[in-house]
């Protein structure tokens, strides 16, 4: 299982995502993020532990963003994966996620 | 989820690349300050070094790298084409088509690795002409453009790239291109644009819905920066602008893409000022149909004008321009579904027919002839012209006139006489057969060809026309001519004649076409053991094709090599037996007779008919195919030849000549004896293809015992009755 979904009542939902995040994973993940994005009012992504990532998963990260800022919920990186970071500074979007101090 | 069409597309195309480099190459042979041709080197080279950066295949951009940058010494005029480096860079041709090769497996970037010391020495060569660094680093292909008057202030090139859905699906992330670019230069930012990116409901996690603004330095060219899309910029649109564009080019490109995000992206990734965006905006408002990218629409537009402009235009040669690169597979299942209409609309025609309605009949006759002309288009889609083919014996007879010590020039003509694809693939092998008899057998060394007074440089000349359904292919050369006499005497001790048998001129030199015959003196390491001309005509005679060989002493032989224009027609001859009708390919049956009413009570107990003296063993096709019903008053024999052995099918009715698609048979009649494929027929019916070389075979095998001993017909009839020669 590459998403843990942690709930502790009245935090936060917290999310982690482990081993890629890529194409091959790309249904699987939308599916599942979009499901507890349903869920949550906050919610702490933690990618520290993804070690591979593609522009598929990088297009995720951003869909899941953009889906909380439309429902009024707050999305937060918490961790960031060296792969993962490689991948947003190639696209020139580590900014946009630099609530996450590097891994 | 398939991941391998792009590195297929890219192994296509370096193919094509590396041959056109070949001819380059030897064309630079001959007229060493050819630029048309110096370029061709350097294009391809420099594409598939681009191109293998995008894929990561490292092993051939560090190796294409190295010819690049002494293509590159040698386009600037400060390195002198020769004989040596020509052939240098030829092997290092081979070296990088080898390499491509490697790409076909599976593990493909474990046999990079593992061809890669092979081509060390050659680097080693190429490092002694190529200057340290090389094209590469310097910014030679395109120097810096001089600012345009209404240029923007970046110094930068400007690409903005915009890609198809499914890049990412056909193992293609825009990631590789961010990466590669970024190794040849300094991205100085990226601007990633996803506005298309929908709601999360009808978000395809797997399409590709972001595309990028990116400021790129570090002196680069042009070419060397469209290199690296060459094999996305079909389906997607790549936009390069160069250092100070003028400002028109980005109003266009904003114009082009109609986002709404964009203007703010350029001025976000330093490519725009907002002052000098505010103008771009005015203009491509003001005068957006008046700039040339205006027809392109934003998804999967095709590049703008800016790119495939003449400078790409140019890189990317003609005839691509022209055509669209089409699976095979999707070619023959057109076919088959043609071949399915053709059948449907028959069944139709014969409903039709029933009717009575004039206006019905009418329309299915005129549908009938579009249908006709359907499977006409259909076929000729297969159809290329051989010139691919014959091109690369430039190659052939430039190595192999060396390695023998013969100068030989290849002539071509009518290389765009064009064939089914299929077949092109079957004919190489026996045109190398007789391209290298040529050298090695017909052209004679140059001493020897001064003292009979003929141009010390030989002649092979390659020429293919079409004649009435079939393409001859004409292999020809000015040596010396076929031995009559030679090729007599070995047929003699090989005991594949008998003293005193006449042969006509052509019979003759048909002789060299057996097995094992060979009538050279000595063994070279080309040719001369006396295999090839029977392997020559064992293919031919597999494509149905017949060989014709032409020779003058002392001037020159020719071998004439006729095949029909593509396997998937046949010329019939429709044989009926009652109700069933069977097709005798044409070009096996020899004569018809009419067998007498006297003659068939015999024949039934014989199995033979005299023919002229000869036996002529005989097969029923009613009792072969257990054909019900008696036969009718009249029976008639077809004699067959199949590799010189005669043979007749005793049939009801002879129905003429026909000429009909070849539907294979299914898998489940694979192993069907006697049968080789079906046609159908204007009425609907199907029809048999008879296997004449199995069934002959059989023949001969079962009638072995009942044949008189003496090998003559004695109590046979002796024929008489009514010839009709087809």
């Amino acid at each position: 299982m590459a998403i843990i979904t942690t709930h502790d009542s009245g935090a936060p939902v917290r999310i982690t995502v482990e081993g890629s995040m890529t194409i091959y994973e790309a249904a699987e993940h939308k599916a599942e993020l979009l499901a507890v994005l349903g869920d949550a009012t906050v919610l702490e992504l933690d990618l520290g532990e993804v070690d591979e990532a593609d522009t598929a998963g990088l297009q995720l990260l951003l869909l899941a963003r953009r889906e909380a800022a439309r429902a009024g919920k707050t999305l937060r990186v918490v961790r960031l994966g060296p792969a993962l970071a490689e991948v947003l500074d190639r696209w020139g979007l580590r900014g946009d996620f630099t609530d996450a101090p590097p891994h | 989820m398939n991941l391998e069409p792009a590195p297929h597309t890219f192994i296509a195309e370096s193919r094509e690349l590396l041959r056109d480099m070949e001819t380059a190459l030897l064309t630079l042979e001959q007229s060493p300050p050819d630029p048309e041709a110096i370029n061709a080197v350097f294009r391809a080279m420099h594409t598939i070094k681009g191109s293998s950066g995008v894929f990561g295949f490292d092993a051939i951009v560090e190796f294409t790298h190295a010819m690049e940058s002494v293509t590159e010494e040698i386009r600037a005029g400060r390195l002198a084409v020769d004989e040596v480096l020509v052939a240098l860079l030829l092997a290092c041709g081979d070296h990088v088509a080898s390499l491509i090769d490697c790409l076909d497996a599976d593990d493909r970037l474990a046999r990079l690795e593992a061809a890669r010391p092979a081509g060390a020495d050659l680097l080693q060569q190429l490092a002694c002409y190529g200057e340290p660094g090389g094209a590469g680093q310097a910014p030679a292909t395109d120097p810096a453009q001089p600012p345009a008057a209404d240029g923007v202030a970046s110094e930068s090139w400007h690409v903005s790239a915009r890609f198809a859905p499914d890049v990412l699906r056909h193992g293609m992330d825009p990631l590789s291109f961010l990466r590669y670019l970024s190794s040849i230069g300094q991205v100085e930012t990226v601007v990633a644009v996803w506005d298309a990116m929908p709601g999360a409901a009808s978000m395809d996690p797997e399409a590709c819905y972001i595309g990028f603004e990116l400021q790129l330095s570090g002196g680069l060219g042009r070419q060397e920066i469209e290199a690296a899309f060459e094999f996305v910029r079909d389906d997607s649109s790549i936009v390069i602008l160069a250092p100070h564009a003028a400002l028109p080019e980005y109003a266009a490109l904003l114009h082009e893409r109609a986002e709404p995000e964009l203007g703010a992206a350029l001025v976000q990734c330093h490519a725009l000022t907002p002052d000098e965006l505010a103008q771009a905006l005015a203009l491509s408002k003001a005068g957006g149909r008046g700039t040339p990218a205006s027809a392109a629409t934003r998804d999967g537009a095709p590049a703008a004008p800016q790119v495939a402009g003449p400078d790409a235009a140019r890189a990317r040669g003609p005839a691509e321009a022209r055509s669209v690169r089409v699976h095979a597979g999707k070619l023959d299942d057109l076919i088959t579904l043609v071949g399915e209409l053709v059948i449907a609309s028959a069944g139709v025609s014969l409903g039709a027919q029933r009717t009575q309605d004039g206006e019905l009949r009418e329309a299915t006759a005129s549908m009938n002839r579009l249908v006709e002309e359907v499977r006409d288009a259909a076929l000729s889609l297969r159809m290329v012209p051989i010139r691919e083919t014959f091109t690369r014996f430039n190659r052939v007879v430039h190595d192999l006139g060396r390695d023998l010590g013969k100068e030989v020039e290849l002539l071509i003509s009518g290389a765009e006489t064009e064939l089914d694809k299929s077949l092109v693939e079957k004919l190489s092998d026996p045109l190398m057969h007789l391209v290298r008899n040529a050298l090695d057998h017909g052209i004679e060394s140059p001493d020897k060809r001064l003292l009979r007074g003929k141009p010390a440089r030989g002649r092979v000349q390659l020429h293919a026309y079409h004649e009435t359904g079939s393409i001859v292919i004409e292999v020809a050369d000015d040596g010396g001519g076929l031995d009559r006499d030679r090729i007599l005497e070995r047929a003699l001790e090989r005991g594949l004649l008998q003293a005193g048998q006449p042969l006509s001129e052509r019979d003759v030199y048909q002789l060299i076409m057996e097995p094992g015959f060979s009538t050279a003196q000595e063994v070279t390491s080309v040719s001369g053991r006396g295999i090839g001309m029977d392997v020559v005509r064992r293919n031919i005679d597999g494509l149905r094709g017949t060989i014709a060989i032409d020779s003058v002493p002392g001037e020159g032989t020719s071998v004439a090599l006729r095949v029909p224009l593509t396997l998937a027609i046949i010329e019939g001859f429709l044989v009926g037996v009652g109700p069933s009708t069977y097709v005798i390919p044409l070009k096996m049956v020899v004569e018809c007779l009419e067998l007498s009413a006297e003659d068939r009570a015999r024949v039934r107990e014989s199995g033979y008919v005299n023919l002229r003296g000869e036996v002529l063993p005989l097969l029923r096709l009613r009792e072969l195919f257990d054909v019900s019903g008696e036969p009718g008053r009249r029976e008639n024999v077809v004699v067959v030849n199949y590799g010189g052995q005669r043979a007749g099918f005793v049939v009801d009715a002879l129905l003429g000549e026909f000429q009909t698609v070849i539907k294979p048979l299914g898998r489940l009649f694979d192993r069907l004896n006697g049968v080789s494929g079906s046609t159908i027929l204007g009425s609907g019916e199907v029809a048999l293809i008879l296997d004449v070389p199995g069934l002959v075979h059989r023949m001969l095998q079962a009638d072995a015992p009942r044949q008189p001993r003496d090998g003559r017909a004695q109590a046979g009839p002796e024929h008489n009755g009514v010839e009709r020669s087809v």
